[in-house]
């Protein structure tokens, strides 16, 4: 450890270090605003526009895109595909960070940040979706956690903590698909109290539905968008095993979100035809809606499609680009975008500059976080001392 | 569907407490009854046909909610020129819609009978009270604004700019006023009775009376009887709702129920995916062990094969060795049966040789057929 401290000493000025911390210094600026000014000081919402892309991006996109965590865990330790272990460490670790993000986040949006434990320990409102939201939200952020802790007890040297929690590996899995499955599909039940505000072509009774089949290809594809990064960064601390599997959890993945992108792009023309809304495909919101459709579910999925039969993992990374900002533009269309159509534009919201600087700066310390915690722990390769364990 | 709605009642219930009618608290989650509301909650209707404009009932309003005076004072009748809606210090706004003679209608919380607000707050900071008022309790409020989002008459407001204590803001039906005795800020002051307060029911009989009283004065609707399931302040107009800014489509169902079915799949998903994530785990493990017992058989099998085809070959081998011996003994002995045979031949031809090499050789002789 002193080794790496010399080292991160030495290397203080580098590009990383100072972008972020640039970044940083503004966001802790717009912090002591938010705090001192209060929410309509650093953002453009109004009566009309309660939810801003703190909601939009920061909580919607961070808990969609944080879905690696259980597609990855089930996929290895319920549905046995093992090769997809080295990925599971990884992704637990973005998605613990994802939801940690997303609750921070949350601290600057609501008004009064210290009562975020009312709704589960204080005065429950178990008929709101958003109730439903949070719960799971605390419950799985736990649940990531414990998953994680065995990354940093091997880092630490726990052995008996360790091989403790490494035997509730199943149970915890479980658990987390179960939590994933109510609270990403309840954040698309939101909208759904709402029939009058968000658009005919993205407002449907199915809405949930849609919310957790567009998680799963959402985890996938970040999945293989970070591993590539990761690869580009921190290539040097991934082990043999790691660099010998991660082309199948490539290919592996990318076929399963083939499949399962051609399957939403069925059930959202189901969805207009139960609701009879062809017609809003000729109007100006429904070339928008195609733009989503198939340009970036439709596409995304053929070019999957190819990349996985053809064993091009160039393909596949590009496409799991593609389909992240394809779930980013389904997910501000939703909250956002399509939210609050009939508004005349002088009252819709667009994103202030402290809004925007906000999020970036939540996402860069989500970048640091997981930059420091992957040199660190054994998360892009195993422990040596515990190379049998699993 | 049913769960929901079982709850959303039962969140109500707890909020009136335990003097209130028994049958307001029952579930009706299983059954096909219908909820229509308290039988005695109270109402406004508003009669657009009478409105002047006057901007009475928003001053009544700010002075009986003390909030703060406006920059510009209530008889300015300008402020009608533009298109407003409720705020953080505005609990109700009256809004001027152009036509011949000019429509006035006063816009405020329609105090919903099943409010999407309190259906959408997780902390139960908005409650239907059964005096009809949707009432908000600031101390439990965590400032998530989904109330706002959910609200289909955009009617709540938050004071977006305060840092350490924002809350929502909106038309209490003046609850303590009602409470009181007394009529609502904006009925009271109401010059010409376009604002009259009382039991809902009574008031929708009101409201149908005018509208046969009157052939062709009124639109044949009374907004809000059946609007998202119905609302506390009921409207009566000449014109057109969708033109004097009241939404036409929203529709007849609760805002409740739109949420109903994906809060329905909760307790599903609750007991039935650990089961079937078990079982696939169960059957991925089984496979597994399968093919293991498979493949050690297999092997096994393919040991044994070549244990037994081994075998086969060391007998043979051995047979052949043993034979190949045994005749190579044979052929030795014949050999020296023979080569004896001959010698005796010789010694018999030749009698009169010395006797030490006939002993010699009989000695070896003897020694190689032992």
């Amino acid at each position: 450890m002193t080794k790496d401290k010399t080292i991160a000493k030495k290397q203080l000025f580098t590009p990383f270090n100072v972008i972020t911390g640039i970044i940083i210094f503004i966001g802790v600026i717009i912090t002591i605003l938010r705090f001192t000014r209060g929410i309509g000081a650093v953002t453009n919402l109004d009566n009309n526009n309660p939810w801003g892309i703190w909601i939009g991006f920061d909580l919607m996109c961070g808990v969609a895109l944080a879905a690696g965590g259980y597609v990855t865990s089930s996929a290895c330790y319920i549905f046995g595909l093992k090769k997809f272990h080295s990925a599971v460490r990884p992704a637990i670790l973005t998605a613990f960070l994802g939801y940690a993000l997303v609750v921070f986040a949350l601290h600057y949006d609501v008004g009064r940040p210290w009562r975020l434990p009312y709704p589960i320990f204080y005065s429950p409102g178990t008929s709101s979706l958003l109730f439903e939201v949070g719960l799971c939200v605390f419950l799985y952020l736990t649940v990531l956690f414990i998953e994680w802790t065995p990354s940093a007890f091997e880092w630490l040297g726990f052995k008996t903590l360790r091989a403790w929690v490494m035997r509730l590996t199943l149970v915890l899995t479980i658990f987390g698909v179960v939590l994933s499955t109510l609270h990403q599909s309840s954040l698309g039940a939101l909208f759904q109290i709402a029939p009058s505000k968000l658009h005919p072509l993205w407002y449907s009774g199915y809405l949930h539905v849609y919310f957790f089949i567009s998680s799963m290809f959402a985890g996938m594809s970040m999945v293989i968008f970070e591993g590539t990064l990761a690869h580009k960064w921190l290539h040097d601390k991934m082990d043999e095993t790691h660099l010998a599997e991660s082309e199948g959890v490539v290919l592996g993945f990318g076929k399963a979100a083939s499949f399962i992108m051609m399957g939403d792009v069925g059930i959202k023309l189901i969805g207009i035809a139960v609701d009879n809304n062809w017609h809003y495909l000729t109007t100006g919101w429904g070339l928008w809606f195609l733009v989503e459709l198939v340009g970036f579910v439709l596409f995304p999925a053929i070019l999957y499609g190819m990349g996985s039969r053809e064993k091009n993992t160039t393909f596949i990374r590009i496409a799991a680009f593609w389909t992240v900002l394809g779930i980013i533009l389904n997910r501000l269309n939703i909250s956002v975008i399509a939210f609050n159509y009939h508004l005349p534009s002088a009252e819709r919201y667009v994103p202030s500059f402290l809004e925007v600087g906000t999020t970036i700066f939540i996402v860069t310390v989500g970048v640091v976080v997981y930059k420091f915690i992957a040199t660190r722990m054994p998360i892009l390769h195993e422990h040596p001392a515990y190379k049998e364990h699993h | 569907m049913a769960i929901s709605r079982r709850k959303f009642l039962t969140s109500i219930g707890a909020a009136i407490g335990a003097g209130t009618t028994g049958a307001l608290t029952k579930a009706y989650g299983a059954s096909n009854k219908h909820f229509m509301g308290y039988p005695d909650g109270f109402g406004v209707l508003h009669d657009t046909t009478r409105c002047i404009g006057c901007r009475k009932c928003e001053q009544a309003c700010n002075e009986v909610n003390k909030l703060d005076k406006p920059e510009r004072p209530f008889d300015d009748l300008k402020v009608l020129d533009q298109k407003r809606r409720t705020g953080e210090a505005v609990y109700t706004v009256v809004n001027k819609f152009s036509a011949a003679p000019d429509v006035f209608v006063k816009k405020q919380c329609n105090h919903c009978q099943e409010p999407a607000c309190a259906s959408a707050c997780f902390v139960k900071a908005l409650k239907k009270d059964k005096t009809g008022a949707v009432v908000y309790d600031e101390s439990l409020c965590v400032g998530c604004r989904y109330c706002m989002v959910a609200c289909p008459f955009n009617i709540p407001a938050y004071t977006y700019n305060d840092p350490l204590s924002p809350k929502v803001t909106k038309c209490t039906l003046c609850l303590p006023r009602i409470q009181e005795g007394k009529l609502p800020g904006c009925v009271e002051i109401c010059p010409k009775e376009a604002l009259v307060f009382g039991k809902r029911k009574d008031l929708i009989k009101v409201a149908w009376k005018r509208i046969t009283q009157s052939p062709g004065h009124y639109i044949e609707h009374v907004y809000g009887e059946h609007e998202m399931g119905g609302t506390s302040w009921l409207y009566l107009s000449g014109t057109p709702f969708e033109e004097i800014g009241m939404r036409e489509d929203l529709g007849i169902t609760p805002a409740p129920q739109f949420t109903s079915g994906a809060l329905g799949t909760v307790p599903i998903v609750v007991g039935l995916w650990p089961v079937l994530l078990t079982g696939v785990y169960a059957i991925s493990k089984r496979k597994d062990k399968i093919a293991d017992e498979e493949r050690k058989e297999a092997v096994q099998t393919a040991k044994d094969h070549a244990t037994d085809e081994m075998n086969k070959q060391l007998d043979q081998l051995k047979t052949r060795m043993t034979k190949e011996k045994e005749t190579a003994v044979k052929n030795e002995v014949k050999k020296a049966l023979e080569a004896a045979a001959k010698k005796a031949a010789e010694e018999a031809k030749a009698v009169e040789k010395p006797p030490v090499v006939q002993n010699a050789a009989g000695a070896d002789t003897g020694n190689e057929e032992e």
